[in-house]
């Protein structure tokens, strides 16, 4: 495929389904809407099918370069990192139409134009190669999902939908000013040669700041999160989806893809706030999560909880850690994805969220019930699903940096546990209070083939992570090596001690032989 | 003296002077009934003074002694104030007709108002500069007040007239102690003078020049009559004020600065970075509680000026690219809105200014509100709007030139002004329909609208020929 622009094909496609659902009826629409998300899949899944994994090939696969915009160019190009990012994207995005299929009834041609920009949106944030390009393509995710929200959404959906706009924007803005300061610095606008560049450190930390503040606000991190509650609870069910699903790994993306391998130094000296917002961010939503009555708030703080280990993860140094930061995005964009789609079942039968008009599902939802315990259980992080692999190795990444912080948001998987079961137990067991909740028809063919597909992933990225991680691991590797010189020093060095020869004895002096283990013990 | 090589300098001008001139004499003998004949032909003379631009820059940049200049400035910022002001005549017949008020002057009084800025924009002299900024605001005071039997428009006229007045008065002052202190009217001679020092008196001058000046670009704090004529004159008039007069005013003050006051330039950096943040602030704060569009717009201009004068804050040849190209992305954002706001009219056809008017404008007027929509949202800067690489220019250029707490405070304030577009937004898309507007709009209106919404939207593609343009037009000032 060597010199096909399939990047540019995969925003193409759906743009043109955009264009076209803004002129026909609404029936036409939903079905233009799924067949573009469907080629979008296979092209997807093709992209994936021709990556070279080997590690051996060149870093970034299936560049394109069109110097087209005067001072910036279409530079598209994927690594392991992207490739595994766009192809959740093109699954969930198919499974999003099918979700508002019967949900939405007004204006069904703008929302599913507004649902397929937003798929071009998100493949160009992680296919673009050009500073700028990524910063207009991060940006204009801002249009699409305001609508979606303001236009489509529950009762409070316009106090939502500024929120979430504002809240964004005003993150983001600096991010540019300091994208156009490293222009200036570094003399170019392609992200491979400014991943390489070595910024002054003292101007790093501004950089670092400023890049922060954007994703903080869009991962979201404690205290920057409150938007995401809001925008969950009001969104329909897809742009709950997709905002879970996609949107918020845009912040993880960035971490992974500017902040690190661009500002090492400032990384590191800055990576104590970073823990230790997570830290409050695990326990604390995870306390919050526990009290709420309404099903998609708590799912909402449940994923700024899982966020806030992916943030560790990141900022563990380690290949462990990012490995596993990025098993739990892709991870939580399918179970949190899932669960979404879950309360979307019942909430398009009874439509509320309240948690307490419900009960007893299990006896008259059986299928129901199987599938939402299913996605319970990889959502607490049960070994075999999904998040297990993510949360494990983000956490001994982050047990090599830091013992506390890895004491402190493990107990966010002991929180999970008891948020989630707690709210599957007031759902689907119990006695069946409420007669409109026990008279529910159980799941229809159509709502099961959304979330079987989810649900066969989950298991797969749970038995078999390999598959998922192969394509990263040169990337993350390579990521490895150019933060280790920066590094902080773990706490939690397990040092190899040389063999004692016998009638010696030596204390602590030990070398270490490990890379990055090279800092002192405390 | 007088020759030749002058006369083809200001061919633009000539085709204008003499084009208005025939019109008005159609005008006065054929009556109102020629106002649909005269409003064709004025766009005719616009465009052939358009085209006149290349005569004009083949036989620059000096003319009659370097009191008028044609260089690829000067034609660039014609080009744009032409442009709005064909559009701000094609616009208007359709208004007019509704109250019975369509006459001829109207396309006439632009056409003299397009005189006069160009002159603005090619003067080489503070003399120059004055004459033509008058001839364009003598202009634009009757336009002002153009719908003699509304209360409203008289109003807008009077107040233009009597601010505008006074700050041609400071302008003036201004002038008076600058030749005063350096001894000469061009722009030259004044740079020469200010290089061996800026005494106290000069300095004054220059306080003065620039006071004038804001006013007539409206921004804080000499921005008050903006919102009140804007909403009182009739809004094909507002359209014009808009657009051609602040093209005409931005240019004429980056020129005054960069060419005359260049030696000064530390004393008026900090002038123009006071001016630009606080139209940036006070526009967008005080838009926030307004009910009335054309309102909202003033205040969206006088933010829009801010940002524009980041750009010349910087004082770098970048800088003056980015002030340029984003008048050019400002004029077409302008255009196109107001061509949205002229279609504001209930099932009667009467026109209607209240912002809640456009409640559900989606479900009725799809292609309308659609357009409205990417008018606001690039207004607010947000990619992949071309609204937004207006912005992206003029901080690049703060960033570039060392002003990066500047572009950080700038940018930070662009959230603000971000909200009341969005408001506007949320009324057309998200909000309950009230009454419906009529049921489609004039094809004018509508080709004029696709055309600026298309740009707005592809923009991007015009980036390196714009990017080309405006680094000519800031290479000839320095």
């Amino acid at each position: 495929m060597d010199g096909f622009p399939i990047l540019s094909l995969m925003m193409a496609v759906p743009m043109a389904g955009a264009i076209a659902c803004l002129f026909v009826g609404a029936n036409n629409a939903r079905w233009i809407a799924l067949i573009a998300t469907l080629i979008d899949f296979v092209l997807g899944m093709a992209l994936w099918a021709n990556f070279d994994q080997s590690g051996s090939g060149a870093q970034w696969q299936f560049q394109e370069y069109v110097p087209i915009f005067g001072k910036f160019a279409w530079a598209l190009g994927i690594d392991g990192i992207a490739l595994m990012l766009i192809a959740l994207t093109v699954f969930l995005m198919p499974i999003c139409i099918g979700a508002s299929w019967r949900a939405i009834e007004k204006r069904v041609g703008e929302y599913m134009a507004a649902f397929l920009f937003m798929e071009v949106l998100m493949i160009g944030v992680f296919a673009a190669q050009d500073l700028y390009l990524f910063y207009i393509m991060f940006e204009a995710g801002l249009i699409p999902m305001y609508l979606i929200i303001g236009i489509w959404g529950g009762a409070d959906r316009i106090y939502a939908s500024y929120k979430f706009f504002l809240y964004t924007l005003l993150g983001s803005v600096l991010m540019l000013i300091a994208m156009m300061w490293m222009v200036h610095e570094a003399g170019t606008t392609e992200i491979p040669a400014l991943m390489a560049y070595n910024f002054d450190p003292a101007v790093q930390t501004w950089l670092f700041l400023a890049f922060f503040a954007s994703f903080a606000v869009k991962m979201p991190m404690w205290p920057v999160h409150t938007w995401l509650p809001d925008a969950h609870v009001q969104a329909p069910t897809a742009g709950s989806v997709i905002l879970a699903g996609v949107l918020l790994k845009m912040g993880g993306y960035g971490f992974i893809r500017f902040s690190l391998p661009m500002f090492p130094e400032a990384s590191a000296q800055l990576a104590p706030l970073v823990w230790g917002l997570s830290m409050v961010a695990v326990v604390y939503t995870s306390l919050v999560a526990l009290v709420q009555s309404d099903m998609k708030k708590l799912i909402a703080y449940s994923s700024v909880a899982h966020m806030a280990i992916v943030t560790v993860g990141l900022f563990a140094f380690n290949q462990a850690g990012i490995e596993g930061a990025m098993m739990v995005m892709l991870g939580h964009g399918l179970v949190a994805g899932a669960l979404f789609l879950c309360v979307g079942v019942i909430y398009d039968r009874l439509h509320t969220r309240e948690i307490a008009r419900y009960g007893g599902l299990s006896i008259n939802m059986p299928r129901y019930a199987l599938l939402f315990l299913f996605f319970t259980m990889a959502s607490v992080g049960l070994p075999g699903t999904s998040n297990f692999v993510g949360e494990f190795l983000a956490l001994m990444g982050i047990y090599q940096a830091s013992t506390w912080v890895a004491l402190v948001c493990t107990t966010g998987i002991i929180l999970g546990a008891a948020y989630m079961l707690y709210l599957y137990r007031r759902i689907c067991y119990g006695e069946q209070v409420n007669a409109d909740a026990a008279a529910l028809p159980d799941l229809s063919a159509r709502e099961l083939w959304l979330l079987a597909p989810i649900a066969a992933v989950v298991l797969w990225m749970g038995i078999y992570p390999e598959s998922f991680l192969a394509p990263m691991r040169p990337d993350i590797v390579a990521l490895e090596a150019r933060v280790a010189p920066a590094a902080p020093a773990g706490d939690a060095q397990i040092k190899l001690g040389a063999p004692k020869p016998a009638g010696e004895a030596h204390h602590g002096d030990a070398s270490a032989p490990s890379h990055s283990a090279s800092g002192e013990a405390h | 003296m007088i020759d030749s090589t002058s006369l083809l300098a200001v061919m633009p001008e000539l085709v204008l002077t003499v084009g208005g001139l025939i019109l008005l004499m159609i005008a006065a003998f054929g009556g109102d009934g020629t106002a649909r004949l005269v409003n064709s032909l004025s766009v005719v003379t616009l465009i052939g003074a358009g085209f006149a631009l290349l005569c004009s820059l083949a036989h620059g940049p000096d003319a009659f002694d370097g009191l008028y200049r044609a260089d690829a400035f000067s034609v660039y910022a014609k080009a744009l104030i032409y442009g709005a002001a064909a559009s701000a005549i094609l616009l208007a017949p359709r208004f007019f007709s509704t109250d019975g008020m369509l006459r001829p002057e109207y396309p006439i009084l632009i056409v003299f108002a397009a005189v006069g800025m160009g002159m603005m924009v090619s003067a080489g002299d503070m003399l120059t500069l004055y004459v033509g900024l008058e001839m364009n605001s003598l202009a634009s005071y009757v336009l002002a007040s153009f719908m003699r039997q509304d209360g409203r428009s008289s109003e807008a006229g009077l107040k233009y007239f009597v601010l505008g007045s006074l700050a041609s008065g400071i302008l003036l002052y201004g002038i008076s102690l600058l030749y005063g202190f350096t001894g000469s009217t061009t722009f030259d001679g004044i740079a020469v003078a200010l290089d061996g020092g800026v005494s106290k008196g000069a300095l004054f001058g220059l306080v003065f020049v620039l006071a004038g000046l804001a006013f007539k670009i409206s921004a804080v704090p000499f921005h008050m009559w903006t919102p009140d004529v804007y909403e009182g004159a009739p809004t094909p008039v507002t359209t014009f004020f808009a657009s051609a007069p602040k093209v005409a005013a931005i240019a004429l003050t980056v020129r005054v600065a960069i060419e005359a006051l260049s030696p000064a330039g530390l004393d008026w950096q900090q002038i123009v970075i006071f001016v630009a943040l606080t139209s940036i602030i006070f526009g967008a704060v005080a838009a926030i509680g307004q009910s009335n569009i054309k309102r909202l717009m003033a205040y969206s201009s006088i933010n829009n000026v801010g940002f524009a004068l980041i750009g010349l804050a910087c004082g770098t040849p970048a800088g003056v690219a980015a002030t340029m190209s984003y008048m050019a992305i400002y004029v077409i954002m302008t255009i196109g809105a107001f061509a949205c706001i002229l279609q504001m009219r209930d099932a009667d056809g009467k026109p209607v200014e209240t912002i809640a008017s456009l409640a559900g404008l989606s479900q009725s007027r799809k292609g309308l509100a659609a357009a409205f929509a990417i008018f606001m949202f690039s207004m607010a800067g947000i990619p992949p709007l071309f609204g937004f690489w207006a912005k992206f220019l003029v901080f690049d250029a703060a960033v570039a030139a060392g002003l990066t707490a500047l572009a950080a405070v700038g940018i930070a304030a662009s959230v603000i002004g971000a909200f009341y577009y969005l408001k506007i937004i949320k009324t057309i898309y998200f909000d309950e329909p009230t009454a419906a507007y009529e049921a489609k709009g004039g094809a004018v209106e509508n080709i004029i609208l696709t055309a600026c919404a298309a740009v707005i939207v592809l923009g991007y593609l015009l980036n390196p020929m714009l990017d080309q343009a405006s680094a000519a037009a800031a290479a000839s000032l320095f």
